[in-house]
């Protein structure tokens, strides 16, 4: 029997109320500000960006704070707003190559055009925790050096100079570039719509299946061939006005990944390249998605499918953390009906199964 | 280390990439440099609204590889306004982010910057723009240039 | 008025409201097919699209719905002013456009060139907007089918002769096919392809 239940509205709005209390915490503490999350817990908020696939630091903190720092809530959140708003057109591409860098380095060249630039990085310190932040200690004043004015030349352009090296993804002519936001998936689906699934995709899920290619499933011995991180410029070409106007500037992290490839009957020994691309700062994000990317694209160089990474269905239909989260959250949502439907299976199948066994015992005695 | 992404850099003599780095500069001119400019004009110019301000989205586009066939990154939010002036021109703006009251006023700056008895008083805002802008970039230049690795040999493996 | 004129002005003055209330209008229509609305003018598009269809253009179209138009409005201001009010893009391929509109006078284009949709996705299809002289006074049409109590009795003066043969060519396909809007001065009706046109004599 179905009974149609209704109630909880006053345990709700109370427990609405106890998440505002919870997230503004002790009262003796100032209230931590917007701007204070953009400045000191940037990377937060870039990992939000980037997963909302919404570039907007201030929205982007004020989601973390009303997630109390529920990172994939907050991209939920994020998410969710986006919806609202119009949406007034598509950029031109970025060009990565005209970025105002503030990190380059290459894993594949020592003495590449421009140096490797290390920038404001993790890497090298030593991950011991740093008791001085426990308060707020002046930081040292920053070193400067003449900036040699020398063109950041892009790895894979040196790599192509020499021909060793598969050129930059093309697609068809005539080829318009696929929007998963307006048109469900479909698979499989070109290289395009798979990367702007990636560059939202959960950066735990990618790093993961990053890492799985690198232990062995869909080996494909990986080098970074370049990450940069800066700012480019974004371009809207505006109807009203025949031209393109810029917006302004944000921040990606882009990641080249070259992989060796022997060649096939149609194509020379060469090497083949993975794209990671991420709004904000978001190294880790950028590399797995390089990775995940060159895995996927088994297939079109007639590798064997044989890891969760190369496989397309399983890597696009599972990156999204809002999606998953929502399935998987929804289960604690009341399901009472459906329980006692099951529990009325099981306690036939019970009866059913001591039936069985009675009739079974004298046989078993003999 | 280059920095073509600068706005302030272009200079060009066609009208369109006149008005081109114009915007530009507006689109990331501060609210306190526009409400000084605006302050500062000798008579506040009549506007009226004919769209916004208003904020949406931008698709913003990546390309595959950094070079190849283009993709969509990710939306980043967008506001705009168009003004009409009293003679009738038409003033646009548009700026990342969510600041209407700041694209509002560079809307009007647009529409001043095509009237040739007002473009004197927004080429100094400009100018403003562009020197601070370019400051700042010069600046992060020679911080990251301060990163920048000097390898030495040490040991030389074939002696 | 001055090709700017034109094409930067006209647009909703309160583009939140007006559009709702635009919206409404044409979604009650639509689920009651022979229900008459009427809304009033709330923008002024470029000549010669009437202001209701000009309504109904900014209130439906946007950056990802591709415009088709007359050869009588494509050669007006209207792209640029749908450009710059809606984002909307205007293109010359039936097939790809998701809303298309026919002046008052102007021919209306066999329904069956427009996108039908697909078994899959039959809202992938274009919606028509049609202006006609008005909304009665016509030969009369009753109509049934879903979102109609019984019948419902129209009359719209301004729609081509054969317009009831057209209209169940257009239904063969069904769920693929086109909808119909028409606009006529202040008033507006809607024939989704849900409806059965039965002719009745004059």
């Amino acid at each position: 029997m179905y009974v149609a239940v209704k109630g909880g509205e006053a345990a709700i709005a109370n427990a609405h109320r106890l998440l505002a209390d919870r997230r503004r915490g002790d009262r003796a503490l100032p209230a931590i500000g917007i701007g204070q999350i953009v400045a000191q817990l940037g990377l937060a908020v870039d990992r939000v960006m980037a997963e909302a696939s919404l570039y907007d630091r201030s929205l982007a903190a004020l989601a973390i704070r009303q997630a109390r720092g529920d990172l994939i809530e907050a991209i939920f959140i994020l998410r969710a707003y986006r919806t609202t708003l119009p949406r007034f057109g598509y950029s031109r591409p970025i060009d990565t190559g005209a970025m105002l860098v503030e990190r380059r380095v290459s894993a594949t060249y020592k003495d590449l055009p421009g140096g490797q630039l290390l920038g404001p990085t993790f890497d090298y310190t030593h991950r011991l925790l740093d008791p001085s932040l426990l308060g707020d200690e002046a930081v040292e004043a920053l070193p400067e050096r003449e900036d040699t004015g020398e063109p950041l030349m892009r790895v894979s352009d040196i790599l192509a100079g020499e021909g060793l090296v598969e050129e930059d993804g093309g697609l068809p002519e005539g080829h318009v570039a696929g929007d998963l936001t307006r048109e469900p998936l479909e698979f499989p689906m070109p290289r395009d719509l798979r990367l702007q699934a990636l560059a939202r995709g959960d950066e735990g899920f990618l790093l993961a299946l990053g890492y799985s290619t690198q232990r062995g499933y869909a080996r494909s011995h990986p080098f970074v061939g370049e990450i940069r991180i800066g700012m480019v410029e974004v371009e809207l070409e505006l109807p009203e006005l025949g031209f393109a106007v810029p917006l302004g500037r944000i921040q990606v992290t882009e990641c080249q990944m070259v992989n060796q490839f022997k060649g096939s009957a149609k194509t020379p020994p060469q090497f083949t390249r993975g794209y990671g691309l991420v709004f904000g700062q978001g190294e880790r994000k950028a590399m797995a998605m390089s990775l995940v990317d060159r895995a996927l694209r088994a297939e079109e160089f007639g590798e064997d499918v044989v890891a969760p990474a190369q496989d397309e269905e399983f890597v696009i239909s599972h990156s999204d953390n809002v999606q998953a989260t929502g399935f998987v959250e929804h289960l604690k949502l009341p399901h009472y009906v459906d329980f006692q439907a099951e529990l009325d299976l099981v306690r036939r199948m019970r009866r059913d199964y001591e039936a069985a066994q009675n009739t079974d015992l004298p046989e078993a005695a003999e | 280390m280059t920095s073509t992404g600068k706005a302030g850099d272009r200079r060009d003599d066609t009208g369109d990439d006149v008005r081109r780095r114009a915007m530009g500069l507006l689109a990331v001119a501060s609210r306190a440099e526009l409400e000084a400019a605006w302050n500062g004009l000798a008579g506040k110019p009549a506007a009226r609204m004919v769209r916004g301000p208003e904020t949406g989205l931008v698709m913003v586009r990546g390309r595959i590889g950094g070079g190849g066939a283009a993709f969509n990154l990710g939306e980043a939010t967008v506001s705009r306004a168009s003004i009409r002036l009293e003679d009738g021109t038409i003033g646009h703006a548009h700026a990342l982010g969510g600041d209407r009251e700041t694209v509002r006023l560079a809307a009007i700056f647009d529409g001043l910057f095509q009237q040739p008895a007002h473009r004197a008083d927004v080429e100094r805002l400009l100018d403003v723009v562009a020197a601070r802008l370019r400051r700042e970039d010069e600046a992060q230049a020679r911080q990251t240039a301060a990163t920048r690795v000097d390898f030495f040999t040490m040991v030389r493996g074939e002696d | 008025m001055t090709i700017d004129t034109l094409v930067f002005t006209g647009g909703f003055r309160e583009p939140v409201f007006q559009s709702q209330s635009v919206f409404r209008t044409l979604m009650d229509c639509m689920a009651r097919p022979g229900t008459i609305g009427r809304i009033a003018p709330a923008v002024l598009p470029p000549p010669p699209l009437g202001a209701m269809a000009g309504a109904v253009a900014l209130m439906l179209c946007d950056q990802d719905t591709p415009v088709w138009l007359t050869p009588g409005l494509a050669g007006s201001a209207l792209p640029a002013w749908l450009a710059f009010h809606a984002g909307a893009p205007v293109t010359d391929d039936r097939q790809t456009a998701r809303f298309a509109f026919i002046e008052k006078a102007a021919l209306l284009p066999s329904l069956s060139l427009f996108a039908q949709g697909t078994q899959d996705y039959p809202d992938r299809s274009t919606t028509i907007v049609v202006e006609i002289e008005a909304v009665e006074g016509g030969r009369p049409f009753r109509l049934t089918g879903p979102g109609i109590r019984d019948e419902a009795i129209v009359a719209p003066r301004g729609l081509p002769d054969l317009f009831a043969q057209m209209w169940s060519e257009n239904r063969r396909a069904f769920p693929c096919g086109v909808d119909l809007v028409l606009t006529a001065g202040e008033e507006i009706a809607c024939l989704p392809r849900t409806t059965v046109v039965h002719p009745l004599e004059a």
